[in-house]
């Protein structure tokens, strides 16, 4: 008989606790709150689903998810292949490399909030470098605060500012890897650029691409803080994002029923859309 | 088709700031056209580089590398029309097997047709046909590898096709196989082919004529049995041959080498060397009841003969005695064939004539 040594437990069990403390008891607040109604004075309501009814049915967060699809979409649409354009354009030796890697990472430093904040007067017609370059030099009427389409173009080129660069570290990463012989036999087979790309690089990249765009998927459809900071959703509803839109339910109007429920879930689409994502992605591995 | 001239090649990786600095020190070498070399040496002696000079890969720090009368120095691998395996598997890992044997082909825009057959023709040759349509990165090392040389061998007008150790991830038996294979295409075939390896079973086997180089120089360029009998450097003497030739301290005096002091070798008049040495290879060392005296130590029997070790002093000399014959204990006299017997100079065989080669 096999005996099976149980000590791994005792290892586990700190990992455990923390992540009951931190995730799974704040988690089951919000399930509780999803499915009561509240009337003040600490007193709660059973209520069933009706919260998950209301939200789903709603035009306001149908809206607001199309928004997000939408948004989360074209920046992976734009990044995606421009981290790919840019990481391979990067050298592969000598002493420009570490010029280039610092050069990339640095928007990757900049917090979250600096960035909206940097983005915000960057693009203000009247004072911001940008935005006083496209009205007075240009000639474009370009005002983010008061135009939905230019408060999409900042935001998404804001994200794209921010976020390319890790997909451009990612794939540099998976671009380093690739060992000098499969260039030497692509070079003797006489292979094309594109074929030396479509042929080595790509199902070379893959593994890493697969984080990329989960990352950069989870990522843009929880964004939050630059938005918040560059248009506060504005102006009206135009860039109100899903995290806008829950933050505005839960402390603006202080609905912690419907505002638990648009949280599990947003979260819920979170984790079906990575998991599909994931699954797909990978299903060709092993074969 | 064309004869391969590499003249006053060097190569350095880096910045050279002396001799030392050089990967390749000084290459003069011919191909003919149609040869089966092998570039025998131990890791690191430069074989590598060589190679990937000739493909194309790496432009020579200096000399001129010709195709014929061309001079391809600088020209790309394409140009040059070589084809090359390397030591570990390179594979297209989205494609099909047979895509992978076809890419060469379709590169060069070869009529669908020639491409097929001469896909099935590699693939029968290789034993791959009953994996053509199986996708090429779920298969073994082995069979990795054998899509590599498949590669290397499914064009038919190449220059050259050169090999950097394509066997090293192959199984014993397979390696043994895949030698008589490439030996047998090289026959019907009548393409130049450079086979990298350290392993000079390898080299003896596939190559009509062997490269040995050792720290970035060629030492001796011959066939198999000359590069046995006549080593031209000690290094050669030791590196091939099981056991290798045993090389032992000389010094010459009155147109006599002795060893230890024992005269065993008639010796021309040598110009001042360093390091004077006497090289016989075990298969050419006796016993006498008069000779050179040494002591056994050890007798190994290898099956088909006994290799003797004995000690002249604090030096070790093997010998390889055939079945049947007496191996004498303790105190022996060690007599060394003269026709087989030879000087070396700072490592350089010196000739009758008392030049070093």
């Amino acid at each position: 008989m096999k005996t099976e040594n149980q000590r791994a437990w005792f290892l586990v069990a700190p990992v455990v606790l923390l992540v009951a403390f931190n995730a799974l008891v704040p988690l089951m607040t919000v399930v509780n709150y999803s499915v009561q109604e509240t009337f003040g004075n600490n007193q709660f309501f059973w209520s069933g689903l009706k919260w998950f009814e209301e939200i789903l049915t709603s035009e306001r967060f149908q809206a607001a998810l199309g928004r997000q699809l939408f948004f989360t979409f074209t920046i992976l649409i734009i990044q995606i292949p421009l981290g790919i354009i840019i990481a391979l354009a990067m050298p592969r030796r000598g002493i420009w490399v570490p010029v280039c890697l610092v050069l990339m990472s640095l928007p990757l430093l900049i917090p979250w909030n600096v960035v909206g904040a940097m983005w915000n007067i960057f693009a203000l017609p009247d004072i911001g470098l940008l935005g006083y370059f496209l009205n007075q030099v240009v000639g474009i009427d370009y005002n983010y605060t008061r135009d939905p389409v230019a408060a999409w173009i900042t935001l998404i080129a804001m994200d794209v500012w921010h976020w390319t660069s890790l997909v451009v570290l990612l794939t540099y990463a998976g671009l380093v890897s690739i060992p000098d012989a499969y260039y030497q036999a692509a070079k003797i087979d006489g292979a094309s650029p594109w074929a030396v790309f479509r042929y080595i690089q790509l199902p070379k990249l893959s593994r890493v691409l697969t984080i990329a765009v989960l990352l950069r998927f989870m990522d843009s459809f929880m964004i939050y803080t630059e938005v918040s900071v560059l248009t506060g959703g504005g102006p009206g509803n135009s860039t109100t994002l899903l995290s806008i839109d829950l933050v505005k339910i839960a402390l603006g109007q202080f609905d912690l029923g419907p505002a638990a429920a648009m949280s599990l879930i947003y979260f819920l689409i979170t984790l079906a859309v990575s998991w599909v994502f994931y699954t797909v992605m990978t299903r060709n591995e092993g074969k | 088709m064309a004869r391969i001239s590499l003249n006053a090649l060097r190569h350095a990786y880096g910045p050279v700031r002396s001799d030392a600095d050089y990967a390749l020190k000084q290459i003069d070498l011919t191909w003919d056209d149609g040869g089966a070399y092998a570039l025998l040496g131990p890791s690191g002696c430069g074989k590598s580089t060589l190679l990937n000079i000739i493909s194309g890969l790496l432009v020579p720090t200096e000399g001129q590398i010709l195709f014929g009368d061309r001079d391809v120095t600088r020209a790309s691998p394409t140009e040059r029309n070589i084809a090359q395996v390397f030591q570990f598997p390179v594979i297209y890992d989205t494609m099909t097997v047979y895509d992978n044997l076809a890419f060469p082909l379709r590169n060069r825009r070869l009529p669908e047709d020639r491409v097929d057959a001469r896909v099935r023709e590699i693939a029968a040759m290789l034993e791959l046909d009953r994996d053509l349509t199986r996708r090429a990165a779920g298969l073994t090392p082995d069979a990795k590898q054998k899509i590599s040389m498949g590669r290397g061998l499914v064009r038919e007008d190449v220059n050259v096709i050169m090999f950097d150790e394509p066997l090293t991830v192959i199984d014993p038996h397979l390696k043994w196989k895949l030698r008589s294979k490439l030996k047998e295409l090289h026959q019907r075939t009548r393409v130049t082919m450079i086979y990298v390896t350290h392993d000079q079973t390898e080299a003896l086997t596939f190559a009509d004529r062997v490269v040995v180089m050792q720290d970035g120089v060629v030492v001796q360029v011959g066939t198999p049995v000359e590069l046995f009998e006549e080593p031209r450097h000690t290094f050669v003497g030791h590196f091939i041959g099981s056991p290798g030739m045993n090389v032992l301290p000389a010094e010459v005096s009155g147109g006599v080498a002795r060893v230890a002091g024992h005269p065993v070798l008639d010796a021309p008049v040598i110009p001042a060397a360093r390091r004077l040495e006497v090289g016989v290879r075990p298969e050419f060392v006796g016993f006498g009841t008069t000779g050179l005296p040494a002591r056994v130590v050890r007798v190994a029997d290898v099956g088909k003969a006994r290799v003797v070790e004995t000690r002249v002093g604090d030096t070790r000399v093997l010998a390889v005695v055939g079945e049947g014959q007496p191996v004498p204990d303790g105190d022996a006299h060690l007599v060394f064939d003269p026709a087989r017997t030879a000087l070396f100079a700072d490592g350089w065989r010196v000739d009758a004539k008392g030049a070093a080669a």
